[in-house]
């Protein structure tokens, strides 16, 4: 598509964040993550996030019942998927109702004219006679309202389809009059259309057609004098694709299970917002992944447990609710000390708490939440890429160190997507399990450590190496028999002990080997900041783009703040001790009352402070902003 | 821990582990280790291709004292790991131990769905009708009225006719056996390992501390011909030896019939394990034995379904998957179905 740009005038934008709703059934999912594609592919970055309605099919034109998706690009780096948004395109009343405090004072709404009848105002319950378009409750706003319904079937006049059908396409009417508002081409989305719709000629040409005159309308309307520019961000060199946190640990686990050469187990029961990580998996037979719906929480977990001691990569995965109900096998896992990852894609919680929300607020769950004491390695992910790269490191942790370990991650980053410049296979890391007898390529030293394994007779199941880890012997392997549970272990013959002594060796061996972990980790370094300086705000886990964007800002201004964003909650890393010591404050921004803060404090004995906040919404960059300008008006611990 | 073994003297020394037994003294687990331990070694089976999973409870520390792979794993879960596991080794023999309480009350709804899946497991169930390892409270088998220690004034809980609920769940295999009963144990045993898919062997097992003589009126000699009956696949129901038999009424009722000059075996019913049906009424002859006209206990091999298994379906789909897609490679994978190139 080439189109003149007549006589209208551009201006350019550094970054927009624009966020569709409509109704479930408008399509804004669709319309959403096609401009996301196509300013990708323009060379934007872009972060986005949908937010579906809690219900599944809610009364239409409804506020329960509106959808929305909200992306953010930009030619600069983008980390989140916007505080506010610029734009909001409103497909009816109730979508208008349920956004417009998320819209930036100033901000253009496109509204779908035919959205706002004395029905769809009624449903969403404005008061009777309200012209919210008309009234001028709108005045700090630019409203541009459109009969979208009206201009798409007069588009598709002539085309042989029925009015249902027809008004299905009005999605695809926005899709075009945005990309003519920011200067897009249409050849992505037509590329799109094309595929989805190659076996229906019908739908494809009135799909296309809407598309077309949204473009034209914007061109050809007296009422539209400006477009806007957003130039192609400074992106590294590369082939990207999209992804979102969900598909990052799916496609994590297909890899560090290729890369251990095993065969990949998924034990899951479907819950709120984990399901699409099995929905992802289950696609991906063909690389020797097997899922598994178990009957309930506790099948899910066990039977990843019984996969692992098969010797597959044993996974499961859940939200809150689900993680309690597998603490019991959690502990199993510890006490059989086998290779296990438990997911947690955390929501707002407690018990059935804000299902669609997102919250991390099962830390403390996940550090302290088994009987005895069971220590697991917990590891956190802060964006969707770095999905991917922590469940590679729990699967790579669990299968060398012969532990279940547990990934945090959470709604936000589960659904948001980003581009992401994917590695290759060959570049990913080697995950080499403690076998017996080990698999000695050449008589390297590593080999002939390991062999400690399988020469004592009778085999010894819980002998350990110089990590304090134990041997992971098959069934199958011929004089290797031995009985694990969940009793307590014998040193080195896991024999069934009621020894006191023996008991709290255990307890030490199990914690030590846990501890000891923390040697493998990358050396902790700042995200962003000075290395010393009056402030050090530590976040972990979904926080990260919001702390990131109002770090980076609190530097520009001036501020000695740095940014360090944990990715190992449970051992802590080495370095995080000497870190804080360089800093005069510490600010940890959560979406919990304090449950990190209050690790680090018992910890490191550091005066830290929190912003804290437990409203199912990630932070604004601007909270984190303001919490760390307040901080550093305030004296120091040291001063006070 | 000491490795001598004091209590028992198995003759069949080579699948025992060196672990001491510690069932109490003339517990019916006792008969039911002997029977596993001879099966399996005239099985011609390797141990280290055996693994024996387990729950908790008396019967669930089954797995140490085989000299076998094993998880002494948590409580009602056993079938879900041996899932987990069957899943990823099909090539293993894989046995699982559990009791009326592990595998009905903390596990029953894991038991029902390892049934429905036919995952190929042998599964011995240990019923005793008590909760031994706790000492002594009623079990989900328990019969009302039953005085324990949580039930000082009788249990007011309806048990569970057990293999009338696994018939429900569909289950592809179902028999009845006793510990005091070796050879007809033994003769269940080998049928289960034989079936491909869940085979579910319910043994009644006497808990001499807690509820001894629970099954007593099925095994005591003066008792056992009235009150039991064994059914063979192709044999007419009889018992009492032979004087008494069982036929179905036009109205599909089983009735007890006395064989002499009016009935003769032929107008028996005549078992078929095949028959589902059949098997639904025969799981049903659960009768309170103390009451008059009861029908007698059947033992033996109920029901045999050769349905496929939950791993052959598994395992067949991921054959095909990659029959139509080809073996995954993982570069695939990372780039996805659309990519950009920038720079």
């Amino acid at each position: 598509m080439d189109k003149t740009l007549h006589h209208k005038h551009i201006e350019e934008r550094e970054n927009v964040v624009i966020l569709f709703a409509g109704d479930s059934g408008d399509g804004i999912q669709l319309t959403g993550s096609q401009f996301t594609d196509t300013n990708a592919l323009f060379g934007n970055d872009v972060s986005t996030f949908p937010n579906f309605p809690a219900e599944i099919r809610a009364p239409q034109g409804t506020l329960a019942g509106v959808s929305g998706f909200q992306l953010h690009f930009g030619s600069v780096e983008i980390f989140t998927p916007g505080d506010q948004s610029d734009v909001l395109v409103a497909m009816n009343a109730a979508a208008l109702k349920a956004n417009l405090s998320k819209l930036k004072k100033g901000g253009i709404i496109i509204a779908n004219s035919d959205g706002f009848d004395p029905r769809n105002l009624r449903l969403a319950g404005y008061p009777e006679g309200a012209e919210p378009l008309h009234d001028g409750i709108l005045a700090n706003y630019t409203v541009h309202a459109i009969d979208v319904t009206k201009m798409t079937r007069n588009a598709l006049a002539d085309v042989q389809l029925g009015m249902k059908e027809k008004d299905r396409c009005k999605n695809m009417f926005v899709l075009g009059f945005i990309n003519w508002m920011y200067s897009r081409s249409l050849d992505n989305s037509e590329a799109f259309l094309q595929r989805k719709f190659s076996k229906q000629p019908d739908i494809l040409e009135a799909n296309h057609r809407a598309l077309q005159a949204g473009y034209n309308y914007g061109d050809t309307s007296e009422t539209f004098t400006t477009r806007f520019e957003v130039k192609p961000a400074p992106m590294p060199k590369g082939t990207y694709r999209s992804i979102t946190g969900n598909q990052g640990i799916a496609l994590g686990l297909v890899a560090a299970a290729q890369r251990a050469g095993l065969d990949l187990f998924y034990g899951s029961y479907p819950i709120t917002p984990a399901s699409d990580i099995l929905h992802e998996l289950s696609r991906h037979k063909n690389f020797g992944v097997k899922t598994f719906q178990a009957e309930d929480e506790i099948a899910a977990i066990c039977s990843a447990i019984g996969a692992s001691y098969g010797g597959a990569l044993g996974v499961t995965a859940s939200s809150g609710p689900g993680i309690a109900l597998k603490g019991e096998a959690l502990g199993l896992a510890v006490m059989l000390e086998i290779p296990l990852v438990v997911i947690n894609v955390q929501r707002g919680g407690p018990s059935t708490g804000l299902p669609t929300k997102t919250e991390q607020a099962d830390l403390w769950q996940a550090v302290f939440g088994r009987n005895g004491e069971a220590p697991v390695p917990v590891i956190a992910a802060s964006t969707p890429i770095d999905c991917f790269e922590m469940v590679f490191e729990a699967a790579q942790i669990a299968l060398e160190c012969m532990t279940p370990v547990m990934l945090l991650s959470d709604g936000y980053i589960a659904n948001g997507a980003e581009p992401w410049r994917f590695p290759q296979a060959k570049d990913l890391g080697a995950i080499k399990p403690p076998f017996v007898p080990p698999v000695i390529a050449s008589s390297d030293a590593g080999g002939e450590k390991r062999s400690l394994f399988h020469m004592t007779e009778p085999f010894l199941p819980y002998v350990r190496d110089e990590r304090g880890v134990r041997p992971w012997a098959l069934p199958g392997q011929a004089g290797m028999q031995h009985r694990i549970g969940g009793l307590e272990k014998e040193d080195r013959t896991g024999n069934v002990s009621y020894d006191p002594v023996n008991h709290e060796k255990m307890v030490r061996l199990r914690a030590d080997k846990v501890a000891r972990i923390a040697d493998r980790f990358r050396p902790i370094r700042l995200d962003s900041g000075p290395d010393r300086g009056d402030l050090l705000v530590v976040g972990w886990g979904s926080t990260y783009g919001a702390i990131r964007t109002a770090a980076l800002r609190l530097q520009e201004e001036g501020h000695a703040v740095a940014h360090v964003h944990l990715r190992h909650l449970f051992p802590f890393n080495k370095g995080l001790r000497d870190l804080l010591k360089r800093y005069d404050r510490v600010l940890v921004p959560e979406m919990n009352s304090g449950q990190l803060r209050h690790m680090l404090r018992a910890e490191f004995l550091v005066d830290a402070r929190g912003l804290n906040k437990v409203q199912g919404l990630p932070f604004t960059s601007e909270e984190v902003h303001a919490a760390a300008m307040e901080l550093l008006r305030t004296p120091t611990p040291a001063e006070a | 821990m000491s490795t001598t073994n004091g209590t028992i003297a198995p003759e069949k020394v080579d699948f025992s582990s060196d672990q001491e037994v510690r069932w109490c003294p003339g517990c019916g687990d006792y008969s039911i280790l002997k029977q596993v331990e001879t099966l399996l070694e005239q099985s011609g089976r390797k141990k280290e291709e055996i693994v024996f999973i387990s729950g908790i409870g008396c019967s669930s520390r089954f797995p140490y004292y085989l000299d076998t792979y094993g998880i002494h794993g948590i409580h009602g879960r056993a079938p879900a790991i041996v899932s987990g596991l069957r899943s990823v080794r099909p090539d293993l023999s894989v046995w699982m131990i559990t009791g009326d309480g592990d595998a009905l009350s903390i596990g029953g709804n894991h038991i029902i769905h390892l049934l429905r899946r036919n995952v190929d497991v042998n599964i011995l169930l240990f019923n005793n009708e008590i909760y031994g390892l706790t000492k002594g409270q009623y079990s989900p088998t328990s019969p009302e009225g039953a005085v324990t220690r949580s039930t000082p004034m009788g249990s007011i809980d309806h048990p569970f006719n057990p293999l009338a609920l696994f018939k429900g769940a569909d289950a592809t295999f179902i028999a009845r056996a006793m510990d005091r009963d070796p050879k007809q144990l033994r003769e269940v045993l080998a049928r289960a390992d034989a079936h491909r898919g869940a085979s579910m062997v319910e043994i009644y097992q006497n808990c001499n501390v807690f509820n001894d003589g629970a099954f007593e009126i099925f095994t005591d000699k003066a008792t056992k011909p009235m009150h039991t009956l064994f059914v063979e696949h192709g044999k007419p129901l009889t018992f009492a030896n032979g004087t008494k038999g069982i036929c179905i009424s036009s109205e599909m009722k089983p009735r007890i019939i006395d064989i002499g000059p009016d009935f003769s075996p032929n107008d028996c019913w005549v078992h078929d394990e095949r028959d589902n049906f059949k098997a639904s009424i025969l799981v049903r002859l659960f009768d309170d034995p103390r009451k008059e006209n009861a029908f007698p206990r059947p033992f033996g091999v109920f029901y045999v379904n050769d349905r496929v298994t939950h791993e052959e379906k598994l395992n067949a789909q991921l054959a095909r998957a990659r029959e139509l897609k080809g073996d995954g490679d993982l570069d695939k994978l990372l780039s996805g179905e659309r990519t950009w190139t920038i720079g």
